[in-house]
């Protein structure tokens, strides 16, 4: 799987919201993209990753 | 000594030929009015863009004006309204319409539905996502938002990157450790300045960045 151009090998069957936990993102701050499309925030622990997917993710900080 | 009359051409004569009738016809969505947000306002209504959407709902603060467009008459007004009043002072002929609530992602499409071209201008990165997620579900617009302007670090570390097929960040991607150092006018107003360039290209039909 490619996330933000890296690429990086991912468990099987792992959902979205499983993987940006495990990887440390506060869920609350991001958007990601799924292979070009946005996944909507109420898909995130549905939404299953295979090693395909292309990611991208961003993550906000504070500030303005 | 004659009072010169200000007309919408003059205040634009040095504008870039060629563009100030699209400029006029376009309008913009600004969401947040702090650092960001007032000063990419500012910006937009200088160079005449027609219209200009402004929401937050909190008022002028005394720690505010270290980096937002508002001066000391302002404390105590609703920053839409201190905003308008700046920005009829500066550009008379820009319209401006002011909305004073809270974004949550319940009224983020009522409140953003007549703008193609958003910037997210939010202070709290929570509201970022809700914002910036809402928009993109929905489809159909642009988002500039930011993240990453704190301290005093090189200016040249802030950057406009497309990170999504319709989202723009401007910032300098710092890792959120970096925040609660503080907020300064140069390096706030440079990322501000990213998300007004980018909207006058987006405006301008040009979408890579």
């Amino acid at each position: 799987m490619y996330v933000n151009g890296k690429e990086i090998s991912v468990q099987n069957k792992i959902s979205l919201y499983e993987f940006l936990n495990k990887e440390g993102y506060e869920i609350q701050r991001v958007a990601v993209e799924k292979n070009g499309n946005i996944v909507p925030r109420k898909s995130y622990e549905t939404e299953v990753l295979s090693d395909k997917d292309k990611l991208e993710i961003v993550c906000f900080v504070g500030g303005g | 000594m004659q009072a010169q009359k200000i007309t919408e051409s003059a205040l634009l004569a040095r504008n870039i030929p060629g563009i100030n009738e699209k400029l006029k016809k376009s309008g913009i969505a600004i969401a947040g009015l702090g650092g960001l947000g007032s000063n990419i306002a500012v910006m937009l209504a200088r160079i005449g863009v027609g219209k200009l959407l402004l929401v937050d709902y909190d008022v002028v603060e005394p720690g505010n004006l270290n980096r937002q467009y508002y001066d000391t008459t302002h404390i105590g007004l609703l920053k839409t309204e201190a905003l308008k009043s700046q920005i009829n002072k500066i550009n008379p002929f820009v319209d401006t319409e002011a909305v004073a609530v809270k974004i949550e992602a319940g009224n983020v499409l009522d409140v953003f539905k007549d703008y193609s071209i958003v910037c997210e201008a939010f202070d709290d990165p929570q509201y970022k996502a809700i914002l910036v997620n809402a928009l993109l579900e929905a489809g159909g617009k642009k988002i500039i938002a930011a993240s990453g302007m704190n301290g005093y670090g090189s200016a040249n570390n802030i950057k406009t990157k497309r990170t999504l097929k319709n989202l723009y960040v401007c910032g300098d991607s710092m890792p959120a450790e970096q925040d609660g150092i503080g907020f300064m006018a140069p390096r706030v107003i440079v990322c501000a300045a990213h998300q007004a360039n980018m909207a006058l290209r987006l405006l301008l039909n040009i979408e890579e960045e």
